[in-house]
């Protein structure tokens, strides 16, 4: 056990620090508040820097354009990426999941085709998975693909698409057989949005913002070329993006609580318990602190696992802590600021009396989500439960 | 960077669950525990045999001179093993006291016999206001003797010599040294009993500054969270063997998920404490910055954790849950007594503000 950073290690992160030094845009802060339509060719150029730096996919092997860095060096790179306060890049779904996928389970010629124009933001990826009648039951999705020569026909409809109102290309999960047990049905079909029969249409989540979309699909027609791994082995392509999406997920997310509770320990100085400031009123104190504690702890449990991985060379369920770790204490951590805040913390961004321009009101809103998305609370635990623990399968 | 254990660190702890499995199972624990001091001296020469009484104490006092990770990675075990007696009080708490406190020559003539497996110690600390907080602290030593009640100091009665923390300094205390009385406490934890010392009068050799005092009391602390480790996860691994194994309504329990988020919950709370936990050790192996901070958080966090996981251990098991058969309810107690040992929740949060929250004030005072 040796929490210091290897010379490597080292090596890799003063590298990025210097590169992002030089070419982190300075500007970021006046284009964050804008919606992302208008922000969007700002993302991309930024996507763009970073690729021609060599700094868009780090974790990716170097014959596909990244470093075949370590999850510790992927876990540098978020941290100095936050702590410069970086914007996002625009094409954060390719680079995170469908890329490695695609890598993984991809023809050559798919390889060719689409890695290089995700890795440039020229082509924007998102990922049609759930469906109204298929949310944690991913495996019951009904959308169908049938095979018409040598096209696949698809139709049906899916939900909480992000980046469906710009993606240039979906990562599509499709019932290729409904003659045998759920999960041997599925494929994954890689599809261009401009084909016809494609609409996407906004879907409004409970913040007022329209982070996601919906899908039809009527009569779409796929070149059988298109289809990512084997007919019907899709169940373990999809799953395959999921481990990367809850292994990459949290890493970054500790700086970012990190500011979150420096600065309410900043406010705790301003708003007032009766008649002091909160600061040094016990029971704030003992909120803060607990939630200081477990954002450290989530880091370490972070650490811990990269380890465990590094070591056995395959994410695990127990990534399923780390959902379960971070998106409660986001939770916790946005009721802690409403407490101190008061009557102060529902005021919205643009009233002039808002904290910090509205971002608290808005996370505690958006937080809500936090434990649904990418898997929800109850199903991270049917997945300790069976999978770790080794009990039986409740379902 | 690692935050996985070394080959050799990993061997630390099979051999000592080996060793403990083979010498301290359950129904000696269990035996121990019914007698008066719950101390085996047997036992306690094969564990001198081991080299775990002087772990970490360095090899010219006759240590094996290992880290605090490695002290972590045995703690954890004899906590998973339940382990009654004085290794705790004479190895984690006295001798690391010692070992942060005292001179070479006091070093020799106390944890040389530690060491060797000859003497046992503990620590008197806590006073009749209960408070872990060393301002809290009333006994003072008078011309070379101490007067006063020391509460809650634990293996006592087994100790050859008493590390006592008075206001004006840190002493020792030979177990015959005149006018001191030891009287039980009946402690909830049968594995780790608890005393009650009364001074008067009597002769004490100072062997350190209290002011030195603290990372003593953080070495503790740390392996004493290593033990609720150890605990956790012996009282999660016994639980998950029987909701797999008990059956209502046809199938086993275990296969319903209002239990299986019992056991995800205690997995996800000893997995986090023992994050918690090796970091702490080795924050204070590498005398990082935030070592402090982090053993309160470890603390803290394993001081809740510990007793969520009895909690929900007792209930999975339903009925034998609540039997004096069951073992979950000897862990439990442990996690009670260790829960208020060195701070609970709140004092140790109220640790992690005064070191968070008014670091920035502190610094502005002093600039």
């Amino acid at each position: 056990m040796d929490l210091n950073l290897t010379p490597e290690e080292t090596k890799f992160r003063d590298e990025l620090r210097s590169w992002l030094e030089a070419n982190v845009p300075k500007d970021w802060g006046e284009w964050r508040e804008k919606p992302l339509e208008e922000s969007f060719p700002y993302l991309r150029a930024w996507q763009r820097k970073l690729y021609e730096g060599g700094w868009a996919a780090v974790s990716w092997p170097k014959e596909y354009g990244g470093r075949g860095a370590t999850l510790m060096e992927q876990s540098l790179f978020w941290e100095e990426m936050a702590r410069v306060e970086a914007p996002p890049m625009a094409n954060s779904l390719g680079l995170g999941l469908i890329g490695p996928t695609i890598i993984a389970y991809g023809t050559d010629e798919q390889k060719k085709r689409f890695i290089p124009k995700i890795l440039s933001a020229e082509e924007i990826w998102c990922q049609g998975f759930s469906e109204p009648n298929a949310g944690s039951d991913l495996a019951a999705l009904q959308t169908e693909a049938r095979l018409d020569g040598d096209h696949y026909v698809v139709n049906g409809q899916k939900v909480w698409t992000s980046y469906g109102w710009i993606g240039n290309w979906c990562e599509l999960v499709v019932r290729t057989d409904s003659n045998v047990p759920k999960h041997k049905g599925l494929s994954v079909l890689l599809i261009d949005m401009k084909s016809p029969g494609v609409e996407v249409r906004p879907l409004k989540q409970m913040t007022g913002e329209s982070e996601f979309n919906e899908i039809f699909f009527r009569d779409v027609r796929v070149p059988v070329a298109n289809l990512l791994g084997k007919v019907n082995d899709g169940w373990n392509v999809a799953v395959s993006t999921l481990m990367y999406e809850r292994g990459s997920y949290g890493a970054r997310l500790h700086l970012i609580f990190k500011r979150a509770i420096t600065r309410l320990i900043e406010l705790s100085d301003k708003f007032q318990k009766d008649g002091h400031p909160a600061a040094q009123d016990p029971i704030t104190r003992q909120k803060l602190a607990q939630c200081y504690a477990e954002i450290e702890i989530m880091r370490w449990n972070q650490l811990r696992a990269f380890s465990r991985v590094t070591a056995t060379g395959v994410p695990g369920p127990e990534g399923s802590i780390q959902k379960i770790f971070w998106s409660e204490l986001n939770q916790r951590l946005q009721q802690i600021a409403q407490e101190m805040f008061g009557a102060y913390g529902q005021l919205l961004a643009g009233d002039k009396d808002a904290v910090d321009n509205g971002i608290w009101s808005y996370g505690y809103l958006r937080t809500r989500g936090n434990t649904i998305e990418a898997g929800t609370s109850e199903v991270q635990r049917n997945i300790i439960g069976h999978f770790v623990l080794g009990l039986p399968r409740s379902y | 960077m690692q935050f996985g254990l070394s080959e050799s660190q990993q061997m630390l702890k099979d051999n000592a669950r080996k060793f403990f499995a083979g010498e301290c199972p359950m129904e000696e624990v269990r035996r121990l525990m019914e007698t008066e001091t719950a101390y085996d001296p047997a036992l306690w020469a094969k564990m001198a045999e081991q080299g775990y009484t002087g772990i970490i104490f360095a090899e010219e006092y006759g240590g094996v001179g290992l880290g605090k990770v490695e002290l972590a990675l045995l703690m954890e075990e004899a906590g998973r093993a339940l382990v009654p007696g004085p290794l705790f009080s004479t190895v984690a708490f006295a001798g690391a006291m010692i070992d942060a406190v005292a001179s070479p020559e006091h070093k020799k003539k106390y944890l040389a016999p530690i060491c060797a497996g000859d003497a046992r110690s503990t620590v008197a600390f806590l006073e009749a206001d209960a408070s872990w907080n060393p301002a809290d602290i009333h006994i003072a030593a008078a011309n070379g003797a101490l007067s006063g009640a020391k509460l809650f100091v634990p293996d006592a009665a087994v100790a050859d010599f008493i590390v006592v923390i008075a206001r004006n300094g840190i002493f020792a205390v030979a177990a015959k040294a005149p006018g001191m009385r030891i009287t039980p406490m009946l402690g909830m934890d049968l594995t780790r009993k608890l005393y009650r010392i009364e001074f008067q009068n009597t002769p004490a050799e100072k062997i350190g500054d209290v002011s030195a005092l603290a990372k003593g009391f953080d070495v503790a602390t740390t392996a004493l969270v290593c033990e609720l480790v150890g605990g956790m996860q012996r009282t999660l691994d016994i639980t998950v063997e029987y909701a797999k194994m008990r059956k209502q309504f046809g199938k086993p329990i275990g296969m319903f998920q209002a239990v299986q988020h019992q056991c995800a919950d205690m997995y996800l709370e000893t997995e986090s404490s023992r994050s918690a936990a090796y970091y702490a050790a080795w924050a204070l192996e590498e005398n990082a910055p935030d070592a402090s901070v982090s053993v309160s958080i470890a603390k803290m966090y394993a001081s809740d954790a510990a007793r969520n996981v009895g909690n929900r251990g007792i209930q999975v098991h339903g009925g034998m849950g609540f039997t004096w058969e069951n073992d979950v309810h000897l862990y439990y107690r442990r996690a009670k007594s260790s829960e208020t040992a060195f701070g609970d929740s709140t004092f140790h949060r109220e640790r992690i503000a005064w070191l968070v929250i008014d670091a920035d004030e502190r610094l502005a005072k002093s600039a």
